[in-house]
């Protein structure tokens, strides 16, 4: 099953290296990793998606908890929390019916158009892996030139009624620490 | 104070406590080198001739006391010398902190001279490890280096000294506490996990309390001892936890595994429950896992959560200080004692124990004039009654000692269980003598893994570090042979080594004493008149060439099918 997890960890030196080298000298495999700074100069966030049986996923994430510079390993899979990638796309947009059929396709999944030429739009999407995927599939007949796509990142859903936690610590904590970070 | 960094790496060991370092000089370690003799007062220094020595020098010093080793090596190919070592310690969670030399800041990643990227080659086998690139942050590096290495679950840490690091100057201020929010490990145990475990282990009618190295890393041997007779458990140790539990008490099982008793493994694989403390369930403990300990609950008592379900589910996992989580579980057994709980009877499960001890015990043919190895361990043995601190190195001759010699108390008993690095042994015992200079230290080792690690008879000479060595000499790489004689069809690719050098000559080359037995007869006034010589010795015995471990599972296998003779 796919999964991803949110780490907090510290901006140290040599430290994607050491996520990352943990995955590839135990076998397990990254399907998406972003890396990004959080308010807390100190602090980064690493968002990364894997799969395995839940066997696997629990020792990835007992592996990486037990790496010494990471604070915070949460796997968002099993909470409420919003996901998001996002896409470029070089497209071909000839003059006349494709270059209408792509910018209808552009209107209805809310993407943009961040780049024109004569014969092609540069596309930019934000969304879940299924609505980009989704998107890919339909642009792909009209011919897509290049694509870069970011991976995953990730963010727990904050409860609709801050006052009332439900008594859930876990995700109180966690929102605790997503504001001091 | 103001100081250069060499001298900062100085007087944080002494704050550390440090007395004891083993090392290897070499260009970007010579500021470090400029103060080691100017402060000998403070902190020996042993000169290895090898810098795997050195690791496995401070290896065998943290194994014989528990304190962290120190190594100190230079940049390039110091490192990588030193890098077995370090995978040795990270298998076996012994704290050990390294300090490598590194070409200086501006030319890190140029190819410089004596480059390596230490930092990255042992990321993957250390427990953490830095890079310092201010001088600023040399103390407290330091500090945090000792702090992660010892805490925990123990390991090895490497500090990457980049050469002008330690030749500029800062203020000297070390830290006098640490305090990480990345880095906290549990020393409680979940109270209703402990109530469950204790609960299970009153009703069990066929418990084995299953104990490893971790039991031995957190001074757990007492509570052990308690627990096993508070609750009348059958105790077994693994490898690395051989003297956690007296292997003469009346519930001693001895070792289980690959090379454990058969009545070991029979109760191990036919037990209702299995209390592990300190052990995680390595495929040489286990065999194949399917079919491993199948009608038993899992207790499974550890520090590190990664060690939990990793191999075999737990029913009862509890993470936590194997001495603080005993302590606990005995507190909750006198509870639930007073309750009214009552210890289940279990005459039937003692009684087959002993039957499959009597059934299969260990054994060996003696053969007149030809030395066998097991009698040598014997022997040993009988004339240290049982007192010394015994190195092996890895092979056949490190299994008949854990079989065979029968180690009373923690930290008596070392080994490289986890990396099984040939060449451990005799350096090994070097370090446990520089620590423990009141006890009898012999390395027992191989004629194969000797060749590897004989260099340190220069340092045992130079600083007259009074090892016993004890080679078990048969001219083959015997237990390559013994899997080459029953798992390949006799055919010994590769495992004769008879061609070596006369050791006992060896030894007077570099100004040992040597003696050497080659008859039964000899072996006892040998081992009395070597063991009894003093300071370092070298003691040869030729021994049968093609005797074999037993019992053994293949590896692969069921314990249940293991092979008895």
């Amino acid at each position: 099953m796919r999964h991803t997890i949110s780490l907090l960890v510290e901006n140290e030196y040599g430290m994607l290296s050491r996520v990352a080298g943990l995955f590839s000298a135990r076998g397990y495999t990254i399907d998406t990793l972003c890396v990004g700074p959080t308010l807390d100069d100190g602090v980064s966030r690493m968002t990364l998606t894997t799969h395995g049986h839940d066997q696997i996923i629990e020792q990835i994430i007992k592996q990486l908890r037990k790496l010494v510079k990471v604070i915070k390993v949460t796997d968002l899979t099993e909470r409420a929390h919003v996901e998001r990638e996002m896409v470029m796309l070089t497209v071909n947009a000839e003059r006349g019916e494709p270059r209408q059929e792509v910018l209808s396709l552009v209107e209805i999944f809310r993407a943009k158009v961040v780049d024109v030429s004569t014969d092609s739009f540069i596309i930019e999407l934000t969304g879940n892996a299924e609505k980009i995927e989704a998107f890919i599939d339909l642009l792909r007949p009209i011919g897509i030139r290049e694509i870069v796509r970011t991976g995953t990142v990730a963010m727990t859903r904050v409860a609709a009624s801050r006052a009332q936690p439900k008594g859930n610590e876990e995700t109180f904590s966690q929102l605790t620490l997503n504001e001091k970070v | 104070m103001k100081m250069r960094g060499a001298r900062i790496l100085i007087e944080a060991l002494r704050c550390e406590n440090v007395e004891h370092i083993f090392g290897y000089p070499g260009g970007a370690v010579l500021h470090v080198y400029d103060e080691i003799n100017r402060h000998a007062d403070r902190l020996k220094h042993y000169l290895v001739r090898h810098e795997q020595g050195a690791l496995f020098a401070a290896a065998g010093y943290a194994q014989a006391t528990g304190k962290t080793g120190v190594a100190l090596v230079t940049s390039g190919p110091g490192g990588t010398n030193a890098v077995t070592g370090i995978a040795n310690a990270f298998l076996d969670s012994l704290p050990l902190v390294v300090f490598t030399g590194q070409v200086p800041t501006h030319l890190i990643g140029n190819d410089a001279f004596q480059e390596a990227d230490l930092t990255g080659i042992t990321r993957s086998c250390t427990k953490h490890n830095y890079l310092v690139k201010k001088v600023e942050d040399l103390a407290p590096t330091i500090k945090e280096a000792f702090h992660v290495a010892r805490t925990g679950r123990p390991g090895p840490v490497l500090v990457d000294l980049p050469k002008d690091i330690t030749a500029q100057e800062a203020e000297f201020v070390y830290p006098e506490s640490i305090s990480m929010r990345s880095y906290r490990p549990t020393s409680h145990g979940h109270p209703g996990q402990v109530r469950r475990a204790v609960e299970a282990m009153l009703r069990a009618e066929r418990p084995v309390l299953y104990v490893g190295g971790g039991a031995i890393a957190a001074g757990a041997h007492e509570e052990v001892r308690a627990l096993a007779e508070k609750l009348n458990l059958p105790t077994t140790c693994t490898l690395m936890g051989l003297g956690a539990f007296p292997a003469s008490h009346p519930l001693s099982l001895g070792m289980l595994g690959m090379h454990g008793g058969y009545w070991t493994n029979m109760a191990v694989n036919n037990s209702d429950l299995l209390i592990s403390v300190g052990a995680r369930f390595d495929d040489r403990v286990t065999g194949k896992l399917s079919d491993f300990a199948r009608g038993a609950k899992i207790v499974h008592v550890d520090i590190d959560p990664s060690c939990i379900g990793k191999n075999v589910k737990a029913d009862v996992p509890v993470v936590g200080d194997a001495r603080v989580v005993l302590q606990q579980m005995l507190a909750e057994a006198q509870r639930q004692l007073e309750a009214g709980s009552q210890v289940a009877a279990r005459e039937a499960w003692f009684a087959q124990i002993g039957e499959w001890r009597r059934e299969h015990p260990f054994f060996y043919h003696e053969d007149g004039e030809v030395i066998k190895p097991q009698y040598v361990i014997h022997e040993l043995h009988r004339i240290t009654k049982g007192q010394a601190v015994v190195a092996a190195d890895v092979g056949q001759h490190q299994m008949w000692t854990a079989q065979l010699y029968g180690f009373e108390r923690p930290r008596q008993w070392l080994n490289s269980g986890g990396l099984g690095a040939m060449g451990y042994g005799f350096p090994a015992a070097m370090g446990a003598a520089v620590a423990r200079p009141q006890d009898l230290v012999v390395a027992v080792v191989g004629d194969g893994g000797f060749q590897m690690s004989f260099q340190e008879l220069a340092t045992v000479v130079e600083y007259q570090i009074p090892v016993k060595i004890l080679i078990i000499n048969n001219g083959f790489l015997g237990m390559v042979r013994q899997w080459q004689e029953q798992f390949y069809d006799h055919n010994y690719s590769h495992s004769d080594i008879k061609v070596a050098p006369d050791f006992v000559k060896l030894a007077e080359a570099y100004g040992l004493p040597a003696l050497r037995a080659e008859r039964a007869g000899e072996v006892t006034r040998t081992l009395e008149r070597g063991l009894a010589t003093p300071g370092p010795v070298l003691i040869d015995v030729r021994v049968a060439r093609e005797e074999n471990v037993f019992p053994i599972v293949p590896a692969g296998a069921a314990l249940k099918d293991m092979i008895l003779q």
